[in-house]
């Protein structure tokens, strides 16, 4: 697998979204699983059930946490009490990686719990890149970014969005949570080659790749993580993973989530593409090892 | 202002505009501008979408997504209100509180005290929906509050009169006017019924619920329910009035003999059989893990320590 610094040099494999409606299968089948991500948000509590079912998988199963609310886009300064939360939740987790999305969704401190996308300025890649360093020095472990799905572009926007994440990574000196399925979604709003998005990002900065479904409505695709996940999606991943490296992959699906099994055989579909990867001897990760 | 700042202002300002009566997009800003204009102002159009429309989509995904929360963390008061009503009401209240936390669950931390402001949403049955909101409330609260240490059996040995007892942090008492425990339960089992049978049942829930009729019609009382935290699930309890008293003087920090004589006070209870009582909430209160550690309790070993009355009860 891809491991470098941005994920702790791990091998991690393959995993899915840690979800209510598995809690009961998860805690009594036990079954097998390479790892599970949970979103920080459910758990950043101070007591209840959240806590009590999240020790009981962490006995068992590897964690990483994936946020959706740091929002290192928002113009707003960090929110400490969030951030202070957020650490207690990582020693417990023990995460060797966290992520959160390349986006804003907050202003003057009132909250959109949205994923708005960003105006692509050199102004705005400054600002995200200067709070991804922040939480990356209050955490300390590696900060990833995850690319967004959207559906608007700003007129003042100065570069592509590949452009864009490139320069606020290497600006903040953090990792990618590559979200493949994201970058197609985007890439058929905004009418680009989703190949040119996966082969300009900085391969070796991809510490995990996120796939999902998507929905298509007459005008527009619509990120809803409520299907499986679609062919021209996972040719973006294979061309990702052939690029990248074997990295650690995980499939989200948050609405009509189905049962576990299904859930965890749509992820497990990943292993065709990881394994000509890993049997190929010609393709050579350029990921590997620290850049 | 930076550039970011002032865009962000302004996308956000749109996305949370109230959507019309079809859901749909405002076509004017809340300042009266034409919103298609105001979108060209920021906003790319592509080959299938105008700038209004793109704009439009973020806007319904915002208030699809609170409206939802909202609904979810308040269905006692909507079976109240009325589905129609409900809606109205928290289209007002999430404009005028909109969220200023990171996570939803906070989402109706403002809504007893925008309520006392506004009450004319609620009006007639103002008591009947301020008491449901209150229990929805306190709810959401006892379900992931912290669990402090429990004070175990050999803790309660040293109990004397000057003792501080703290009270769990999920525990919330609440003096009621109407049984309002009873008709969340049984809103709460329909709605799970309904949603079982995948039924629509759109005309029932347009209405209030069936069982409000009943609960309207009953007299004002006085309901005394402690709603906690058990094994990770919330529960609602009726108290006496002197255990609810009791409860209360407790969790505000004062010593027993401060609290028992608070809680009978107008009590019909004779002293000996208040003893009796005290004796059985203690047992079960205990038992139930209510009493917890804090430091006003290692206070109370320092005090237990000094030359004190030792009224052992
Ligand atoms: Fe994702």
């Amino acid at each position: 697998m891809a491991a470098n610094r941005f994920n702790a040099f791990t091998d991690y494999g393959i995993g899915i979204g840690l979800r209510v409606p598995h809690y009961q299968h998860i805690l009594s089948q036990h079954p097998v699983v390479d790892w599970f991500e949970v979103i920080s948000e459910n758990y950043m509590v101070d007591g209840g059930r959240p806590l009590a079912v999240l020790d009981q998988i962490l006995e068992q199963y590897r964690i990483v946490q994936h946020g959706v609310s740091m929002y290192f886009g928002s113009a707003d300064r960090l929110n400490k009490e969030h951030l202070r939360r957020l650490k207690a939740l990582t020693r417990r987790t023990k995460t060797p990686w966290l992520t959160d999305h390349l986006c804003w969704g907050s202003v003057d401190g009132r909250y959109t719990h949205d994923l708005l996308p960003m105006p692509y300025t050199w102004e705005a890649a400054k600002i995200t890149a200067e709070k991804i360093r922040q939480v990356q020095d209050y955490l300390e472990i590696p900060v990833n970014v995850e690319n967004v799905s959207s559906y608007a572009e700003f007129h003042i926007s100065e570069m592509t969005e590949w452009q864009f994440l490139t320069e606020v990574v290497e600006r903040a000196d953090c990792g990618i949570l590559l979200d493949v399925n994201n970058i197609y979604v985007s890439s058929m709003n905004h009418n680009f080659n989703p190949q040119e998005y996966v082969d300009f990002v900085p391969a070796d900065r991809v510490a995990q790749i996120h796939i999902a479904g998507h929905s298509r409505f007459e005008k527009y695709l619509l990120d809803t993580h409520d299907h499986p996940v679609l062919d021209p999606v996972w040719d973006l991943y294979a061309r990702a993973i052939q690029r990248c490296g074997p990295t650690a992959t995980l499939l989200e699906w948050d609405d009509s989530i189905p049962s576990f099994e299904e859930v965890h055989a749509e992820a497990l579909k990943a292993n065709r593409f990881l394994s000509i990867v890993k049997s190929d001897g010609n393709t050579t990760p350029v990921c590997e090892g620290v850049r | 202002m930076n550039e970011l700042k002032q865009l962000q202002r302004r996308m956000a300002s749109a996305v949370m505009t109230p959507l019309t009566r079809n859901n749909g997009m405002k076509p004017r800003t809340a300042a009266g501008h034409s919103m298609r204009a105001e979108a060209q102002q920021f906003i790319k159009p592509n080959d299938r979408l105008s700038s209004f429309e793109r704009l439009e989509i973020y806007n319904q995904q915002y208030w699809f997504r609170v409206l939802d929360a909202f609904a979810d963390d308040f269905p006692g008061l909507r079976a109240i209100i009325g589905a129609r009503k409900f809606e109205q009401l928290s289209l007002a209240y999430l404009t005028e509180c909109p969220s200023r936390s990171y996570t939803l669950r906070n989402l109706g931390s403002r809504l007893l005290a925008w309520l006392r402001a506004h009450p004319e949403w609620i009006q007639p049955q103002e008591r009947l929906a301020m008491d449901m909101v209150r229990l929805e409330w306190a709810h959401v609260e006892a379900f992931d509050v912290a669990d402090e240490p429990v004070v175990g059996p050999e803790d309660l040995l040293e109990v004397t009169q000057a003792t501080l007892f703290a009270i769990q942090p999920h525990i919330r008492l609440l003096q009621l006017a109407y049984p309002v425990d009873d008709l969340l339960i049984d809103v709460k089992e329909d709605s799970d019924q309904h949603s079982n049978a995948a039924s629509n049942a759109g005309s029932y829930r347009r209405k209030p619920h069936p069982a409000v009729k009943k609960v309207e019609q009953l007299n004002p009382e006085r309901i005394y329910v402690v709603v906690y935290r058990h094994q990770y699930s919330v529960w609602y309890r009726r108290l006496t009035p002197e255990a609810f008293r009791m409860l209360r003087s407790m969790q505000q920090g004062n010593q027993l003999s401060v609290a028992l004589d608070y809680a009978l006070r107008g009590s019909r209870l004779h002293e000996s059989e208040l003893a009796e009582r005290v004796k059985e909430w203690f047992a079960e209160w205990s038992q139930m893990g209510w009493f917890c550690k804090t430091l006003d309790t290692m206070r109370l070993r320092v005090d237990d320590s000094s030359k004190r009355r030792q009224d052992k009860i």
